[in-house]
């Protein structure tokens, strides 16, 4: 059995409620830091403990605090992202609706170490219950007097409330979550300047994950230097997982940074194996965005090493043969899936999600989603695989935020390791239509670099 | 429709504006526009959103700008219950793709449809962060998870019957 750091609790009955929560040790780490810490030596014992952001991008915690500008007299803000809507991706869910008051004591802590009286959850719309869930946390927290005016006489003051969005990916990406806390349409701003100079109402902002927030709790009881002693290298602490797709076992689940990518996915612990005795054909193991990779790059890396759960294993051999930890979010395809079909899916989602503020991303993706529409039912040419190839490329890194390179992808990881299945399609257009897509013969892996 | 807050909802609305530091209540948009749906028929009339300017004291486009971003406010008048059904890729793995057919079958609506008697609408939607419990769709603030067709024959029944 791994570390557990963030869930150890959440089976606990009645864990949801205050009483319970405190009696099991809750709001210590408030105590520790408002009665003993400075809000420096907070943020200290974050950048000790080696904590990535648990978003998707994975920059360090810590360092992001530093950056976070003071000048005299103008209010600075924490807001925490649950807009959680990468394809995928339920972690932070499960988090805040089984044991909410963590989120609300890692979120005291981290807005007393930045100076944030007031700190906002921006969480998804669809999450409509969940919303109803922090207020009662938030409530209660206040009636017990760790949110308020001078909380436990430390001279600090803090309010937090919750922001409900309205059904838009984008407004995940942290500028534009900006934006729409200001009640704007959810458009990604031009950085810099970054938030931590300029971000809500144009005053100083972190932006952090609900996981990265949860994490600092058992940051500061253990003390930043016990939590960096878990996990391998740069990949500190546990994570939280959530695991879909075609497994015995879907659901969130923490590791501790030392297990295998097999032992995730086959042992009993986590996600036991592929359902209904089938294979294993292929994965993508940090959210929609990231690339997926074939079963044989899954389990081993190019160079024949394990691969494993960490940021820098699942990103080895760039992408190239690699993908990325992403946000968690785990997808695991079987033998008889089809991946022209998944990635069409995946391109709609991104086109019905750009905003359209430039040009690459507004354009490029519905060509994406039809061009593998036209594949996927039998209707494509082999130069609609170039011109595939050709659109994704030209999207990447030409675009105001990395919601193009999200589109980009996962097209190009599909057509460089499944290119045989994309020409199947184009030369069984008959078979595709009766969704007959002969994958029997595309079962084992196949890895073929463009 | 009567387009006005009843005193309880106009406190509610109040109370929501103070969350934000002074001058910035155009920040209650977003929540004041979902409490609007919630009031007046499941849907944004122009109507509604003109209102909800006043309220906020900011200009009717401001309300329109925002109100045809995000994907959960209804333009248009949509059915007492409303089909939401995820068919982006996870959701899809697990037979997301039955799932609507069925419901085609069963209410004779597509996808963007209403039923004649204004009871059922039924949408594709995105992701909706509930991939490990699929197939699923959410109905008004609910999911319904792990969905199969005895579960949709039940929800449709279920929902008929609650409408009596
Ligand atoms: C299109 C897009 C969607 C994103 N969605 C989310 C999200 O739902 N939740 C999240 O925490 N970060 C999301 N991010 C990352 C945020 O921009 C930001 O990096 C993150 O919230 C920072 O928190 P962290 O440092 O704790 O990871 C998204 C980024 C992009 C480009
Ligand atoms: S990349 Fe796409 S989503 Fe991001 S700002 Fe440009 S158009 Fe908008
Ligand atoms: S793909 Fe359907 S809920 Fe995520």
């Amino acid at each position: 059995m791994g570390r557990k750091l963030l869930l150890d609790k959440a089976h606990i009955e009645n864990i949801r409620l205050y009483d319970v929560y405190r009696r099991e040790g809750g709001y210590r780490s408030v105590e520790k830091a408002l009665k003993s810490m400075s809000p420096d030596g907070v943020t200290d014992e974050v950048k000790k403990s080696g904590l990535r952001g648990r978003g998707g991008a994975g920059f360090p915690t810590g360092m992001k605090w530093s950056f976070l500008a003071k000048p005299e007299g103008v209010p600075r803000y924490l807001v925490v992202n649950a807009d959680e809507s990468e394809p995928g991706t339920f972690k932070d869910r499960y988090l805040m609706e089984f044991i909410p008051h963590l989120l609300i004591e890692g979120m005291i802590v981290s807005s007393y170490a930045l100076g944030s009286n007031r700190s906002y959850i921006y969480i998804r719309g669809e999450y409509a219950w969940i919303v109803n869930i922090l207020e009662q946390a938030i409530a209660e927290a206040k009636n017990n007097g760790w949110l308020g005016k001078n909380i436990l006489g430390s001279g600090f003051d803090c309010e937090i409330y919750v922001q409900r969005g309205a059904g838009a990916y984008i407004c995940g990406e942290e500028t534009a979550l900006l934006e729409s806390l200001e009640g704007k349409r959810g458009n990604p701003r031009i950085k810099p300047p970054f938030p931590a100079v300029k971000g809500l109402w144009g005053c100083p902002t972190v932006v952090n994950n609900v996981e990265s927030i949860a994490a600092v709790v058992p940051i500061i009881n253990e003390g930043g230097e016990e939590y960096a002693k878990i996990g391998i290298g740069k990949s500190t602490g546990t994570k939280l997982i959530s695991a879909c797709g075609n497994i015995n076992k879907p659901g969130v689940y923490e590791i501790d940074m030392t297990i295998s990518v097999e032992e995730f996915l086959y042992s009993d612990e986590y996600c036991g194996g592929i359902a209904n005795g089938k294979k294993l054909k292929a994965c993508i193991p940090g959210g929609s965005s990231v690339p997926i990779l074939p079963a044989n790059l899954l389990l081993k890396t190019a160079k024949g090493e394990t691969r494993m759960m960490t940021y820098e294993s699942l990103a080895d051999g760039g992408f190239a043969t690699g993908s990325m930890m992403g946000s968690g979010g785990f997808i695991v395809l079987d033998e008889t899936q089809c991946v022209v079909r998944h990635t069409y899916t995946l391109a709609r989602f991104y086109r019905h999600e750009s905003c359209g503020q430039c040009t690459p991303c507004r354009e490029g993706t519905p060509w994406l989603e039809n061009l593998l529409y036209k594949l996927e039912y039998g209707k494509g040419k082999m130069s609609d695989i170039d011109l595939l190839w050709n659109v994704q490329k030209n999207i990447e890194g030409n675009t105001i935020c990395p919601l193009g390179d999200a589109a980009a992808w996962p097209v190009a990881a599909a057509i460089r390791h499944f290119r045989d299945e994309f020409e199947w399609h184009v030369n069984n257009p008959e078979e595709c239509l009766k969704k007959n897509y002969g994958l029997a013969g595309y079962a084992d892996p196949i890895n073929v670099p463009v | 429709m009567n387009v006005e807050f009843s005193k309880e909802k106009l406190a509610e609305v109040k109370q929501i504006i103070e969350r934000y530091p002074e001058g910035k209540q155009k920040s209650a948009l977003l929540p004041v526009l979902h409490l609007a749906q919630h009031e007046f028929g499941g849907w944004l009339s122009e109507e509604t959103m003109n209102y909800v300017a006043s309220l906020l004291n900011i200009t009717d486009i401001e309300v329109y700008e925002v109100a045809t971003f995000y994907s959960m406010f209804n333009l248009k008048p949509v059915g007492k219950y409303l089909f939401e059904v995820c068919q982006t890729g996870p959701c899809m793995l697990n037979g997301s793709d039955d799932i609507i057919n069925y419901v085609h079958e069963k209410l004779g609506i597509k996808p963007g449809e209403t039923t004649e008697d204004g009871m059922f609408t039924l949408k594709t939607v995105e992701c909706l962060g509930a991939c490990g419990y699929a197939p699923m769709m959410q109905l008004g603030e609910n999911y319904k998870e792990h969905l199969t067709k005895e579960k949709i024959d039940k929800i449709i029944s279920e929902s008929r019957a609650n409408a009596k």
